[in-house]
C-alpha cells in the first residue's frame, strides 16, 4: 500500500467532483426533494396523508439519496472508464496494488453518499416544516448506521459498475435500483407490510430495507422499526458481501 | 541503472473475445476440432531478451500478439504460462515495483477526459509520488516539448487524435520511467509529428532508457529500432538488427509475379536465371510466384522471355527493393499489409 499514490487518486476524484459540482447537486437532490414536496407537503396539507407521515418519510428519503449517490458515484465512472474512455488504465499503471484503486473509488463514493445523506436532512426539514419530529437519541449509533449505509452503497456501485456493460445502464436503473427503492421500506416502515406476509419476508434480501429501517430507528424511533442490532448485523454482512463481489469483479476487469 | 526486458516461453490463450487491454484484432486459430471454437492463441511460446538501454521493436501484422506481449509486460494481461521480468523484477509477482519502472503508451487513447492536459500530467506525476515543484516544472517542459502548451489548460475531450497521442506519450514520460512501452506510437500522426516523435524517442533512449515499441510500419522499425523481433501468430520468427534482418532475405530484391496459367516447368526454369536465389509459388493463388533475387528490374525482361517460350502469359510483375516487408513475406508467405 502506497499512501502517496492513494491520496493522489483521492485528490484526482475530488478535483473531478468539484468540476461537476452543479450537475452532481441536481442529480442528488432534485428527485428526492420533489418527492418530499409532493408527499410530505402537498399530500399532507391537503389531508390525504396524516401529518406524522412527514417524519416517517424523512429517513427513507435520506436512505434513497445515499444509495443512489453511492451507487452512481462509483458505478457510472467505472462503466465509462473501463468501457468507453479507458482512462482508468492510467491509474491501473500507478505504483499501487490494483485492489487499492477499487477501494479508493469506494471510499470516495461512500464520502459522497454521506454528504448527500446529511445534506438531505436540513433540506427536507426546510421543505417540510413545521411538523418534522426528529429524535436523535444516540448520535453515535446514527453515525454508525450512516457510515455502513454509505459504504454498502459504494461497494454496490463497485460491483455493478464492474459487472454491467454500457448498454445495460438503463436496465440497472429499472431492474435493480427502482425495485430496490420501492421494496426498500423507504416510503413506509417494514411493519406496514404485515398484511403481505410473503412479501414482508422476501424484502429482507433487499439491503435498502436495513438502510431505511436503521435510519428510521435512529432518527425517528417513535415509529415501528426493525431491531437496531439486526440492522447493524445485516448492514455489516451486506458491506462485506458487496466489497468482496465488487473487488472480484474489479480484478476481472483490470487484468485479462 | 539500465533495465532490460526478458520473457520466457510466454503463452497466452484467450477463451473469450479479445480483451480491451490487448487491443483486440486477433486471427482465431483452432488447433484441433475438440477445442472450443472461441479459444484464441495470442502468444505461442514467445521468448525475448531486450537489453537495457536499447530501442527494441516488435514488428508484425495485426493479431500477431504484439499488444498482448505489451499487455503482459505491463501487468495488464495475465499470461497463461511463461515468465517475464523487467529489470530484476518478476512482472506478475512484483507488480508495484514493475509499475514504478515502466511508462506505457497504449494503442488506443486512454486519457482522463475529466481533466485538462496539464492536470493529466500533474496527477500522473502525483500517482508516482513526484513532489509538487518537480512535477509542475516537468509538466510544463513536456507540454512544450510536445507542442501542446497553447491547449494545456483545456479539457482533452476536444483534442484531435494526434494531440491525444502526443499527450499520451508525454504522460508516459512524466515519471521518467526506465522502460518505455509504445504500442503503435505513430498511428494516426501526420508525417511531421511522426518525425518529432522519433526525435523524442531517440533522445529519451540516449539518456539510458530502454524502449520497446510495436509497429507494423516498416519505415518506423527501420528508422528507430536498434533490434527487431518479427512476430507472427504469437511466435518470434526472426530477430536481429534491421540491417541483419534485411540481409537475411535471399538476394534482397523480391519480384512478385502473376501468370495467366500455372506451369511448374516455368518455375523450375526461373530458378536457373542469373541472380535468382529462390522461387516460391504463392500459397493463396495457383498462378503466382515470388522470386527472390539480387537484382530487380533487369530480371523482368528475362522472365518475360522465359514465360513467352513456355507459352505462359505474364500478367503482373511487382518489384520490391530490399526491405523488412520482403523479410516478413519471406518468413510467412504473407504481406504485412494483408
Amino acid at each position: 500500500m502506497n499512501w502517496k499514490t492513494f491520496l493522489a487518486l483521492l485528490w484526482r476524484d475530488a478535483r473531478v467532483a468539484r468540476r461537476n459540482f452543479v450537475p452532481l447537486l441536481l442529480q442528488t437532490f432534485l428527485q428526492p426533494m420533489m418527492f418530499v414536496f409532493i408527499f410530505g407537503r402537498v399530500m399532507v396539507s391537503s389531508g390525504y396523508m396524516p401529518a406524522a407521515y412527514k417524519s416517517l418519510l424523512l429517513p427513507g428519503i435520506m436512505a434513497i439519496s445515499m444509495i443512489f449517490t453511492g451507487v452512481w458515484a462509483v458505478a457510472m465512472p467505472l462503466i465509462a472508464e473501463f468501457q468507453f474512455t479507458h482512462e482508468i488504465e492510467d491509474r491501473l499503471l500507478a505504483p499501487i496494488e490494483n485492489d487499492w484503486i477499487a477501494i479508493e473509488k469506494v471510499l470516495f463514493g461512500a464520502a459522497q453518499a454521506v454528504v448527500a445523506g446529511l445534506a438531505v436532512i436540513p433540506a427536507a426539514w426546510l421543505l417540510l416544516r413545521p411538523g418534522v419530529d426528529l429524535h436523535l437519541q444516540s448520535p453515535l449509533l446514527f453515525v454508525g448506521v450512516t457510515l455502513l449505509v454509505a459504504f454498502f452503497s459504494a461497494c454496490g456501485g463497485l460491483a455493478l459498475g464492474c459487472s454491467i456493460s454500457q448498454t445495460q445502464i438503463g436496465l440497472m436503473f429499472s431492474m435493480v435500483l427502482t425495485p430496490m427503492i420501492f421494496f426498500g421500506c423507504t416510503y413506509y416502515p417494514w411493519s406496514a407490510l404485515a398484511n403481505f406476509p410473503i412479501l414482508q419476508k422476501v424484502v429482507l434480501i433487499n439491503p435498502l430495507v436495513y438502510a431505511s429501517e436503521g435510519l428510521r430507528g435512529t432518527l425517528v424511533p417513535q415509529f415501528p422499526h426493525l431491531p437496531i442490532v439486526a440492522v447493524l448485523v445485516a448492514l455489516l454482512v451486506f458491506d462485506a458481501l458487496f466489497l468482496m463481489v465488487g473487488l472480484r469483479q474489479f480484478r476481472h476487469k483490470a487484468v485479462t | 541503472m539500465l533495465a532490460g526486458i526478458r520473457t520466457r516461453d510466454l503463452r497466452k490463450v484467450y477463451t473469450s473475445p479479445p480483451p480491451m487491454a490487448a487491443g483486440g484484432g486477433f486471427v482465431p486459430r483452432r488447433k484441433n476440432k475438440n477445442q472450443p471454437a472461441r479459444e484464441i492463441v495470442a502468444l505461442d511460446g514467445l521468448s525475448l531478451d531486450v537489453t537495457g538501454g536499447e530501442i527494441f521493436g516488435l514488428l508484425g501484422p495485426n493479431g500477431a500478439g504484439k499488444s498482448t506481449t505489451v499487455g503482459i509486460l505491463t501487468t495488464r494481461v495475465r499470461p497463461t504460462s511463461g515468465q517475464t521480468w523487467i529489470g530484476d523484477y518478476d512482472v506478475w509477482a512484483q507488480q508495484v515495483e514493475v509499475k514504478r519502472l515502466i511508462g506505457v503508451v497504449a494503442q488506443r487513447p486512454n486519457l482522463d477526459f475529466s481533466l485538462t492536459a496539464r492536470e493529466i500530467l500533474l496527477f500522473h506525476g502525483a500517482y508516482f509520488g513526484i513532489d509538487s515543484r518537480t512535477r509542475t516544472a516537468r509538466a510544463t517542459e513536456l507540454l512544450d516539448r510536445f507542442k501542446l502548451s497553447d491547449r494545456a489548460d483545456q479539457l482533452v475531450r476536444g483534442f484531435s487524435g494526434g494531440m491525444m497521442q502526443r499527450l499520451s506519450i508525454a504522460r508516459a514520460m512524466m515519471h521518467d520511467p526506465q522502460v518505455l512501452f509504445l504500442d503503435e506510437p505513430s498511428a494516426g500522426l501526420d508525417p511531421q509529428t511522426r518525425l518529432l516523435l522519433w526525435e523524442i524517442i531517440r533522445e529519451y533512449n540516449q539518456s539510458g532508457k530502454t524502449i520497446l515499441l510495436t509497429t507494423h510500419n516498416m519505415e518506423e522499425a527501420d528508422a528507430l529500432c536498434q533490434r527487431l523481433a518479427i512476430i507472427d501468430h504469437g511466435r518470434n520468427i526472426a530477430l536481429g538488427t534491421p540491417a541483419e534482418l534485411k540481409a537475411s532475405v535471399p538476394g534482397g530484391f523480391l519480384l512478385r509475379l502473376r501468370f495467366g496459367t500455372h506451369s511448374s516447368s516455368l518455375l523450375e526454369q526461373l530458378k536457373t536465371l542469373a541472380g535468382v536465389r529462390e522461387v516460391r509459388r504463392h500459397t493463396d493463388s495457383e498462378n503466382g510466384a515470388d522470386v527472390y533475387a539480387d537484382r530487380g528490374g533487369p530480371l523482368v525482361s528475362e522472365i518475360a522471355n522465359l514465360a513467352a517460350t513456355t507459352s505462359v502469359e505474364l500478367s503482373d510483375v511487382h518489384i520490391s527493393e530490399p526491405s523488412l516487408e520482403n523479410l516478413f513475406l519471406h518468413h510467412t508467405g504473407r504481406s504485412l499489409r494483408e
